[in-house]
Order: C-alpha cells, then sequence, then structure tokens
C-alpha cells in the first residue's frame, strides 16, 4: 500500500470572549498596570480574583489591589519556548503570590538562567508598553531588586488615570495551531485518481453501497470498503440551496448555487458546485456534468473539478433519487 | 439497582506516530473486532455508544462523528461524546444501563496526538482569560507541581525516577506497550531536564492510540464473561481550573472520588498518571498500602493516547480481573491540567 497523502495544516481563529463584571474589573486593572484580587468569605484573597466565592458561591463585593512584587512558590524551566509563550528566549513558569494575595497566579519570570531561579525569590511584573486590558498586559515577571539592570522595566509606559479609562468587556485571544493532516488510505487513492481526471469510489464489501469519495469504514456496516469503483463524471442534483450571504473567503460572486451531486452508480451525494446556467434554473434531479479544471493545472485534490453544469438531458425522476435524500 | 459489570477490553497499540486519519476508524475498526471476537457480541447488541476525544487533538471540526463510521451507524444508533478521557464516556454509559436505557453499552477513546504539538494542544483545555493566553504547556504545569513536592520534601527525584523503572519493567509484560523494559534509576537521572525539574522520564511519551470497554447489566454480564469485573463504585470529581488556588501537592478531587468509590482494600490500582510525581500523588491520595500492585500494565508513562488512556486502565484492571490474577481492582483516569479532574472505578469478582 503506498503512503497517504499528508499535508501541513494550520488553523487559526481569534477567540473573543466577554469578561463579565469581575474579570472585566481585573482585566481593566491590568490596562492601568494595577493587579486586583477577590476577598473571599473565608478571609483569603484570591488572585487572579474568582468569579464567585469557592466557599460562598457569592460574587466578590470589592476587588482589592496587591503586589505589585510577589514571591515565587513553585517554578519551572522552559528551555525551548513554543510559540505563543510570553518570551521567546528560555524562561522561568512560575506560580507567583503577590503581596497581599493567598493564591499564586501563573506566569513568566525572565530570570536569564535556570541557576538564577529559586522558590522564594522575589519578583515584579514588567509591564506590557501598549495594554489593552489582557493578561499579557504584564509581559513577564522579573528578578525584583535588580535596580543596576538600568531603568527599571516596570516602570515603563503611564498610567491612565482610572476615571479616562473605559472598563475593557472584551478580550480577543489569537489561537493558532499547526497540524499534518493525514488523509486516510481510502481518500488519499481517490485523491490520486482525481489527478489523473477519474473519480474513484469504493464499494462496501457487506451492503454493496458505493462510496464517493471513499471512505474509511461503511458507516452501516461498519467494515472497511475495499474494492475500487470508477464512476463517471455525471450525476443528478438531489438537493440544493443557493447562496445568497456573503463570508470571509468566499470565491464565487452571490448569488450562486451549492448543491448535493450524486453520481450516476454512486449511493451518496456530495457537495460541489453548480454554475453555467442562473440559479433559479437549477432544481431538484437535474442532470450535471463536472466540468474540469485544464489537466495542466490538476493536483491531488478536489479542487480539479471546477464545478458541475447542468448536461441538458431530461432531469431524473423524483423515485430515482428519493431514498438519497 | 442493576449491577453492571466490564464485560471485555481492548486497545490499539500505543504508538509515537500512526500513518492513519486523526478521526481514529484506522485504529477504532480492528480493536472494536478484537473485543466483539472476545465477547461473542456483534455491534446489534450495544444498546448505547459513548466516545471520548478531541478536535482540538484532532485539527478538524467533529473527527468524533467521522469516528462514528467505524462503529457502522446506519439505522441510526443511540449514542454520546464527551470532551475528555474516555473513562468519563464509560461513566455515561455506565448510567444509561443502571438506568435500565441499555443492557449493553460500550465506550471508546481515541487520540492522534502526533498530529500536532500535543503541549500546545493542551494548553487550550485551561482558563481562557488568565491561562490559555499564556499558552504554559502540559510539561512546564507538571514541572511547578513536581517542583512543589521537592521543596516540600514530599517526594524526590529518585522516587519519581524508580517510579519510571517500575513502569518501564511492567509493561515489558505488556505488549500494547509503548516504552518498555529494565533500566536503573541511576541511568534515568544522569538524563537532562527536559523542563527543569522534569526528564524525559517523568513525562509520559506522546502516543498515538485507541480503547474501547464494553459493560452489561446483571445476566447477560455472566452470560458473556466467565469473570466479570463487577463495578461497585464509580465516582468523578473536579478541583478548581485556577493552578495556584488549589493545593497541588496533593489530590483533594482523587482522594474524594476514591473514598466515595470505596478504593481502599483494591489488590490492583492501574492509575493514570501521565508524570511520575503524578502516580505518588495518587497512591497517597487514594491511600493504597505498599501492597497493591500499581499498574502492571505500566500505565501511562508507558504509553499515553489522548482520551484513550484512562478508559485503557479500566480496561487493564478489569482484566486483572477476568484473569483471577485480582479479586478487587479499581482504574483511575484524569482529565485537565495537574490532575484538575479525577475518575476511579472499582471493580471486584464474584
Amino acid at each position: 500500500m503506498t503512503t497517504p497523502l499528508s499535508a501541513p495544516l494550520e488553523i487559526s481563529f481569534d477567540y473573543t470572549r466577554s469578561l463579565g463584571p469581575v474579570l472585566s474589573q481585573f482585566m481593566t486593572g491590568l490596562a492601568q498596570r494595577r493587579i486586583l484580587g477577590s476577598r473571599g468569605a473565608d478571609g483569603r484573597v484570591y488572585v487572579p480574583p474568582a468569579e464567585y466565592d469557592p466557599v460562598t458561591f457569592s460574587p466578590p463585593e470589592e476587588l482589592v489591589p496587591v503586589g505589585p512584587e510577589g514571591t515565587v512558590l513553585t517554578w519551572s524551566w522552559q528551555p525551548e519556548p513554543r510559540e505563543g509563550q510570553p518570551l521567546d528566549y528560555p524562561f522561568a513558569w512560575a506560580l507567583i503570590r503577590l503581596d497581599g494575595a493567598d493564591t499564586a497566579m501563573l506566569h513568566a519570570v525572565d530570570a536569564g538562567a535556570a541557576a538564577a531561579m529559586q522558590t522564594g525569590m522575589r519578583v515584579r511584573p514588567r509591564w506590557a508598553q501598549e495594554r489593552s486590558g489582557h493578561i499579557r498586559d504584564i509581559t513577564c515577571f522579573e528578578p525584583a531588586g535588580n535596580e543596576a539592570d538600568g531603568p527599571a522595566a516596570a516602570e515603563t509606559g503611564a498610567v491612565v488615570p482610572e476615571e479616562n479609562r473605559d472598563a475593557v468587556t472584551m478580550i480577543t485571544t489569537p489561537v493558532r495551531l499547526r497540524y499534518q493532516h493525514t488523509a486516510s488510505a481510502e481518500e488519499s487513492r481517490y485523491l490520486r485518481a482525481l489527478k489523473e481526471g477519474k473519480v474513484i469510489g469504493q464499494r462496501c464489501p457487506a451492503c454493496g453501497k458505493v462510496y464517493v469519495p471513499p471512505r474509511g469504514a461503511c458507516p452501516v456496516d461498519g467494515v472497511p470498503t475495499t474494492t475500487d469503483v470508477e464512476l463517471p463524471d455525471t450525476g443528478i442534483v438531489t438537493t440544493f440551496c443557493v447562496v445568497n450571504v456573503p463570508f470571509q473567503g468566499q470565491r464565487i460572486p452571490s448569488p450562486y448555487v451549492a448543491a448535493s451531486v450524486l453520481l450516476d452508480g454512486a449511493d451518496i451525494a456530495f457537495q460541489h458546485l453548480i454554475l453555467g446556467c442562473e440559479p433559479d434554473e437549477v432544481r431538484m434531479g437535474l442532470r450535471v456534468r463536472a466540468v474540469w479544471k485544464p489537466p495542466e493545472e490538476w493536483g491531488t485534490t478536489s479542487e480539479n473539478i471546477s464545478h458541475f453544469e447542468p448536461t441538458g438531458e431530461p432531469d431524473a425522476p423524483y423515485e430515482s433519487y428519493a431514498r438519497h435524500l | 439497582m442493576r449491577d453492571v459489570a466490564v464485560i471485555g477490553f481492548a486497545e490499539a497499540p500505543n504508538v509515537r506516530q500512526t500513518d492513519g486519519t486523526t478521526n481514529g476508524v484506522e485504529m477504532l475498526v480492528p480493536i472494536f473486532r478484537q473485543i466483539f471476537d472476545q465477547t461473542g457480541l456483534t455491534r446489534e447488541d450495544v444498546g448505547f455508544w459513548c466516545s471520548g476525544s478531541s478536535d482540538y487533538l484532532a485539527g478538524r471540526a467533529f473527527s468524533f462523528v467521522s469516528a462514528v463510521d467505524a462503529i457502522g451507524a446506519f439505522p441510526p444508533v443511540m449514542e454520546s461524546h464527551v470532551e475528555m478521557d474516555a473513562a468519563f464516556a464509560l461513566y455515561e454509559a455506565w448510567v444509561k444501563v443502571l438506568t435500565g436505557e441499555a443492557d449493553i453499552a460500550l465506550a471508546y477513546g481515541f487520540g492522534k496526538s502526533s498530529a500536532g504539538d500535543l503541549r500546545r494542544v493542551l494548553a487550550l483545555q485551561l482558563d481562557p482569560y488568565v491561562l490559555a493566553p499564556l499558552w504554559p504547556d502540559s510539561i512546564s504545569i507538571a514541572a511547578l507541581q513536581a517542583r512543589l513536592g521537592l521543596d516540600k520534601g514530599l517526594w524526590t527525584e529518585r522516587a519519581m525516577a524508580e517510579v519510571a523503572v517500575r513502569s518501564r519493567a511492567a509493561a515489558a509484560s505488556n505488549p500494547d506497550a509503548q516504552l518498555s523494559g529494565a533500566v536503573t534509576a541511576d541511568e534515568l537521572l544522569a538524563r537532562p531536564f527536559v523542563a527543569d525539574p522534569l526528564r524525559a522520564h517523568d513525562c509520559a511519551p506522546v502516543t498515538d492510540g485507541a480503547a474501547v470497554v464494553i459493560i452489561a447489566a446483571g445476566d447477560r454480564a455472566s452470560d458473556l464473561c466467565e469473570r466479570p469485573a463487577w463495578i461497585t463504585g464509580f465516582e468523578h470529581r473536579i478541583d478548581s481550573g485556577q493552578l495556584g488556588a488549589r493545593d497541588l501537592t496533593s489530590s483533594a478531587s482523587a482522594a474524594s472520588a476514591g473514598a466515595a468509590a470505596g478504593a481502599s482494600g483494591v489488590e490492583v490500582a492501574e492509575l493514570h498518571a501521565p508524570f511520575t510525581h503524578q502516580e505518588l500523588i495518587l497512591t497517597g491520595a487514594l491511600e493504597l498500602p505498599d501492597a497493591t500492585r500499581i499498574s502492571p500494565s505500566g500505565g501511562a508513562l508507558a504509553g499515553n493516547a489522548m482520551f484513550a488512556a484512562g478508559l485503557a486502565r479500566i480496561g487493564h484492571a478489569a482484566r486483572q480481573i477476568f484473569s483471577g490474577s485480582a479479586g478487587r481492582a479499581l482504574g483511575h483516569a484524569t482529565s485537565g491540567p495537574a490532575l484538575q479532574q479525577n475518575l476511579v472505578c472499582v471493580m471486584e469478582a464474584r
């Protein structure tokens, strides 16, 4: 068996989240270079603040300032920082109990080397120049009491007076993940056949149904589909919709038709575009044929078929595709 | 209440990388075949299916729906999913059987961790406001927990290495283990830190894998299995999501789940401890005496298929009962950072 096809896949999304009343105050405080905690019913001060009291489950009454300096309760060394972490050179992670707090917060400590880290050491926040009300308004922490290191980075940036600052109510966190995406053995045969201008489906050995694109297993019988079946590039529209809504990444001007196309000889429809006619001419049962891109543009991709267009043949009777709806 | 027992278990080989898809079908189809052969059941006999997996691990939406292809879901089946280790899916299945909605239920979990950077992916299970935006990776967080215990004198780097030594020795008899063999603590301690104070042997490997367990009620269980592993306690608990707001050197949730499930007196405990020091925390929290055999399969340190390894611990504990090697055993599963969530399933022979 040849190796399945695989390719890098990057997924990214900016998560926006509303903060609620407690975290809103905390994040607004960070934008002003202040760190706030919540006082629990048990008298303990939680930093980051607890949205609800862990003992009484009531919202905290008011937040109290803590720090800015604190004590490292534990640390670990990050010799090779990962993408997105606070620093892009070796640093320590630490749980830091800020002065006046009873719980510890997680952040990075820029200590230069593991040998400079020690449980119990004193640290202070290094504030970002640009602050938006986000945990990353603290760039990292740094060992406290090193005034000789030049103008204390902790002092950079102007404090915006509280009355001049709108409360921060949302945060945005970009998330980017990288994968090596692997097609199944069956999908790989399908994609390789497409590169040769052929459409390959597979027949379930148990029920005889033909799946295109082929699947790893027959969803009816739960057994691998093993027999390849070459299919024509003609079929019918079983059902369709007219896309009128613009969206990010849209390649075709709306309105256009996205349809379920059932190839002749297949038992499952797949989605494709219907072009080459007005949207209002598309109907259930419409006979269509694949329009291929020029062969020199073919790759191991479903995009080799640009779209489907009407053949002009009489429509298929409803009964012939009713069970595929 | 009905009596419910584990009657079958199968797992895919724990390996560093498979060339299958992230929807797990290639790993699941063979182990479904194995477990049906083992129990004499067919898929039509299964009244409820429940899976554990994660789309973040798979890098695609609804990967668990694609996985349903492996079970043959037409005509429609009663099916559910948890974005947690499949041990928690087994819990849901157990409730379905207890309440009489099904007599036989199957839980499965799968994870192809090799597709992405597991350490980064796991950052996304953290609090999304103050933790996840910093991208603290899973090993760094575990290392913070390890140092707390080292500083307090609760364990030593040597004690941690001894956990790895025992795990790999035990895994030599488990053909599906990823890491096994004879090593000494001195050899392991001579190796460099991965994330000071953790070395490579302190961390479970990155594993692709899958596991499946079948449970059955009352007489059905006795008919299908010579020595069913009767479930006498099944509990799960959770600790705070704020790492700095709980005592990371103990596990209140594991202790509470273990006490409620009746963990005391088990002969075998299969523990889902992805880090060496976490095994030490768990043996303390579950109050396991020295006589208890810990993770004879090698445990998660010998292979940690995400979303399947906890279920596999219950399966391996049940196997000890199937074979007559133990009369009472527990399987433990964890989810979340630094043992945040813990589940304990206690089983016995009758």
